[in-house]
């Protein structure tokens, strides 16, 4: 049997983070009540227009920067005709001709290194309603109608479902990164719908193109593009031929199903949207945009090595996530120069670990990098001890506050005086002759145990290190 | 009073000289339209007692020291026109029963200037015709002669205006719809420049073409309207932030040193002779009293009325894709599927002309078409443009008829809908360039039909053709 080759385009929509509709001031809180987040405008009243949102334009056009794309200065809007109960006007305003960004990429890793996948354009359209079937109607809630949705359409340059996923991680970083949108999946902020061919190995033409739609989760992606490979590649090698044909997947039943061949593809009839005039960006605008971009999680990752000495695998996964990164910076931005590996260090421990018990993210608990700063600089300055510290952490994390108040209102500053601790290191001693004894014999390891126990005794204030050095000292001297 | 001959600015005088209150004037509009609609069928509906309260408000507000120009003044507005709480059939079965949720914002500047919403004039269904005779209702008649059809679409407004059913009124102009019947009708009927009047909240035929615009008495009342309505609409991106000059002001200009140009295709064999000889009439007046004519070349002409009605149809095939049946409107009792909901409601609800323009729309963006036809339009409407720029380096305004004919028969081309949409030859060109014009009456046939002569002015050109059309009704014609 020959080997085939699996070729996989995406055609990415992303809800941008804008207040208000794209083309009216209808709020876009999401789980409102059905059809209140509406006007004459998104419901297609008789007489309503559209009023261009300019912030979805900017949006849209700083995610074209952070991709790497080109942004026209002159990108127009288009109908696209079609009669569905989803969109009121029965045409959705979408851009056809000249969308606003064009080209670009992103980079991800795959088995045999770092692969490039280019971007064809992004262009920026209305979403439409959303339908709810019950058991004897259907409804149609229009407060999503008019969303601002850009579609980021990649070319066919993925070669299976892995690269797929590997592509949207990318991409939904780097979105959030812009913070263009909130790319929350439940919320269906994020959907692609994918094309897929397959091909003998050695031959040039792409295979017979399928679109699949309706997947709402990566995981739905993945599954849709293993079974249609799968079914693809069981018809060709049997010798059967493909139709091109839009299909949907079935999550229920893990299968996709014909939806529309080529022959009954729709005719949308596109044309300039003569309500609204070309959008033109002068260089000015799209520079001052320029400006305003953050950086790129890989630029970041490298920055932050360089600016805090911190190794490169705490660097990737703090950048991972860009509230976390900023999190991060922010606190060790408050700290003494050189402490960076240490705020990292509790970052990586027990702040991803109170974030993975408790469910939250970064921006959702009480603990500020101003607190993680000043936590970290009691335990530098030895003013706490690294158990205090640890304590502490969990309750800065629930409830807020600032860890040098908490220590002097409850007293739990370090005892770092040696005549308040030799009575404990005595007491210590005199309670465990065994273990004196032991250390007496060369067992270093015994003074450890003794460490521990004028611990607590100290309850815990005592500074770990001082206590060791008088235990050395005590058990050196004569008995 | 005799609301026959009044004109708007004698209305507003009366009501700021307390010669007359709001409600009175009001009350003489309705009692008007109460004895005479029977029979002109200009009205589609009239609250009169929304008009009354409004009449009365704009008393009280007058008693407490406010002034507007339109302050009390009746106006009756086209029926495509949204005025919450009002409805707005577009003459179509398909909207009977629809009642507006909002205000246009032309219907709001009315309101915010104080004027009374007399009624909802007749229109050839969603704005498509020429003649009135497409309302889904009734059929409007010429009140200078009850067999002959008003012009349309705006033939209700027409007919109300000059049949004294009304002090002005609003119309729409896509390819003539106001100056044409203004012509018809004897009244004066101004299409802005595209952009110079909000569409926020007018039923939209053919979205880059159409303007709302001032039918009145004189040239003057048209001003005055006009100046209400004009101006930049955040609700609307294709108004242009241009400064809207005092068009009163702009009137006083007078004939001498104006440069009136005449283009050369519009002057060809094929109009009606008697329609043709006022016009003549009114040009040389004009030259006796001071003006310049030149002759100017308008080249593309010949393609104007292809051009408008694939670029017209097309947009029109999207614009009233929305009445579905689903939202508002008419819809088919029992469908069988969501298509069906669609395919009867629509067959039920659209008239002849519509479902010929939805249809024709359709194909000329078909997958296939659009390049020989909406592709190709686009660009001659380019030339057509260029046109009319180049022209108007070498005059200051156009003198043209209004339409080739004065009004004819109802029934005579209501079957015959290439004759009717050739009637629109010298009406369309502005549309498709985006420049105004203005219908002034300038003489009758000898039958006693009126004939309209159009003044053209470029793009926010409006004081132009307002100061030309003002010197020809006050100086030349009287």
């Amino acid at each position: 049997m020959s080997k085939y080759l699996i070729t996989i385009g995406l055609e990415t929509h992303v809800q941008l983070k804008t207040n208000t509709k794209m083309f009216c001031g209808c709020s876009l809180k999401f789980g409102a009540e059905p059809n209140t987040n509406v006007c004459p405008v998104c419901l297609g009243y008789p007489g309503a227009l559209p009023v261009m949102n300019r912030e979805a334009i900017k949006l849209t056009v700083m995610s074209g920067l952070m991709l790497g794309c080109e942004i026209n200065p002159r990108s127009t809007f288009d109908r696209k005709n079609y009669f569905y109960p989803d969109m009121s006007k029965d045409y959705q305003i979408s851009q056809n001709t000249h969308p606003l960004c064009l080209g670009g990429g992103v980079t991800i890793p795959t088995p045999t290194g770092a692969k490039r996948v280019r971007i064809n354009h992004i262009h920026l359209e209305e979403d439409a309603a959303k339908i709810n079937h019950y058991a004897r109607f259907s409804g149609v809630d229009f407060n999503r109608c008019g969303t601002p949705l850009m579609e980021i359409v990649s070319e066919p340059d993925l070669s299976s479902p892995d690269e797929a996923m590997e592509y949207l991680q990318a991409l939904k970083q780097i979105l959030m990164y812009a913070g263009v949108s909130d790319c929350n999946l439940e919320e269906g902020n994020l959907r692609s719908d994918v094309n897929i061919s397959v091909r003998p190995e050695g031959q040039e033409k792409l295979g017979t193109k399928v679109e699949i739609k309706n997947m709402n989760t990566f995981k739905g992606i993945y599954a849709a593009l293993e079974y249609e490979i799968a079914r693809q590649l069981n018809t060709v090698t049997r010798g059967g031929t493909l139709v091109q044909e839009t299909r949907r997947w079935e999550p229920d039943l893990g299968e996709t199903q014909s939806m529309r061949s080529k022959e009954n593809a729709h005719d949308y009839r596109y044309f300039p949207e003569p309500d609204l005039v070309p959008v033109s960006l002068s260089d000015e605008m799209i520079a001052e945009w320029r400006e305003a971009l953050p950086e790129l999680p890989t630029a970041r990752r490298e920055r932050m090595v360089a600016e805090y000495g911190i190794p490169e695998y705490d660097a990737g996964v703090l950048a991972d996530a860009k509230a976390n990164a900023d999190f991060f910076e922010a606190a060790a931005r408050a700290c003494a120069p050189g402490l960076g590996k240490t705020v990292s260090n509790w970052f990586m421990t027990e702040i991803m670990r109170l974030l993975s018990e408790t469910g939250t993210a970064i921006g959702e608990c009480a603990l500020t990098p101003a607190a993680l700063a000043e936590l970290v600089t009691l335990v530098d300055k030895r003013v706490i001890n690294g158990p205090t510290a640890k304590e502490l952490l969990p309750e800065l994390f629930r409830e807020g506050g600032m860890p040098e108040a908490l220590v002097k209102a409850r007293g739990l500053g370090q005892v770092s005086d040696s005549a308040a601790l030799e009575g404990f290191v005595a007491q210590a001693i005199a309670a465990n002759p065994k273990s004196a004894e032991d250390f007496r014999a060369g067992k270093k390891a015994a003074a450890g145990f003794l460490v521990g126990q004028v611990m607590k005794l100290s309850h815990g204030k005592a500074d770990p290190k001082l206590v060791g050095k008088l235990v050395a000292e005590k058990l050196a001297s004569p008995a | 009073m005799n609301i026959l001959k009044l004109t708007l600015c004698e209305a507003a005088e009366g009501l700021r000289k307390k010669a007359f209150s709001s409600v009175e004037l009001t009350r003489e509009v309705l009692d008007a339209i109460e004895k005479k609609d029977g029979e002109l069928n200009a009205y589609l509906s009239v609250d009169a007692e929304g008009a009354l309260r409004q009449a009365a408000a704009a008393d009280a507000a007058r008693q407490s020291g406010r002034d507007h120009a339109l302050l009390g003044v009746p106006v009756g507005i086209k029926d495509l026109i949204n005025v919450e709480g009002q409805p707005c059939t577009c003459a179509s079965k398909i909207l009977q029963g629809f009642t507006s949720t909002y205000d246009a914002t032309v219907s709001a500047r009315l309101r915010e200037a104080g004027a009374v919403f007399a009624g909802r004039t007749n229109m050839d269904e969603f704005a498509m015709g020429s003649s009135t005779e497409g309302s889904a209702f009734k059929v409007t008649r010429n009140p200078h002669d009850l067999t002959r059809v008003p012009g349309g679409s705006s033939g209700g407004s027409a007919a109300a205006v000059a049949g004294g059913e009304a002090i002005a009124a609003l119309g729409t102009d896509t390819g003539g719809s106001i100056r044409q019947p203004s012509a018809f009708c004897g009244c004066v009927g101004l299409k802005p420049s595209y952009g110079r009047v909000s569409r926020y909240g007018v039923t939209a035929y053919a979205s880059s073409l159409d303007q709302v615009g001032p039918m009145t008495k004189t040239v003057e009342d048209a001003a005055v309207l006009l100046q209400a309505l004009a101006g930049r609409d955040a609700h609307d991106g294709t108004t242009l932030d241009v400064p809207v000059p005092d068009y009163r002001a702009a009137l006083r200009g007078g004939l001498k040193g104006l440069r009136i140009g005449l283009p050369k295709e519009y002057y060809v064999e094929g109009s009606d002779p008697e329609v043709m000889a006022c016009v003549r009439k009114a040009v040389d007046a004009c030259a006796a009293a001071g003006a310049e004519i030149v002759e100017v070349g308008l080249p593309h002409t010949e393609y104007a009325i292809a051009v408008y009605y694939i670029v017209a149809t097309a947009e029109a095939s999207a614009n009233l894709a929305r009445f579905d049946g689903v939202r508002y409107g008419h819809r088919t009792p029992r469908p069988d599927s969501v298509f069906d909901l669609y395919a009867k409601s629509r067959a039920d609800g659209f008239g002849t002309e519509v479902k010929r323009r939805i249809i024709l729309g359709t194909y000329v963006l078909s997958s296939g078409y659009y390049d020989a036809y909406y592709g190709r339009a686009q660009k001659v409407r380019t030339l057509i443009r260029q046109d009319f720029a180049e022209a108007f380096k070498q005059c200051d305004v156009m003198f043209t008829p209004v339409a080739p004919t004065p009004a004819y028969r109802i029934g005579e081309a209501s079957n015959d809908p290439l004759k009717m949409y050739l009637g629109d030859i010298f009406t369309v060109p502005a549309n498709l360039a985006g420049i105004c014009g203005i219908s002034v009456p300038c003489g009758k046939t000898a039958a006693g039909l009126p004939v309209g002569l159009q003044v053209l002015g470029p793009a926010f050109g409006e004081c132009a053709i307002l100061r030309a059309a003002y010197a020809y009704e006050q100086e030349v014609r009287a």
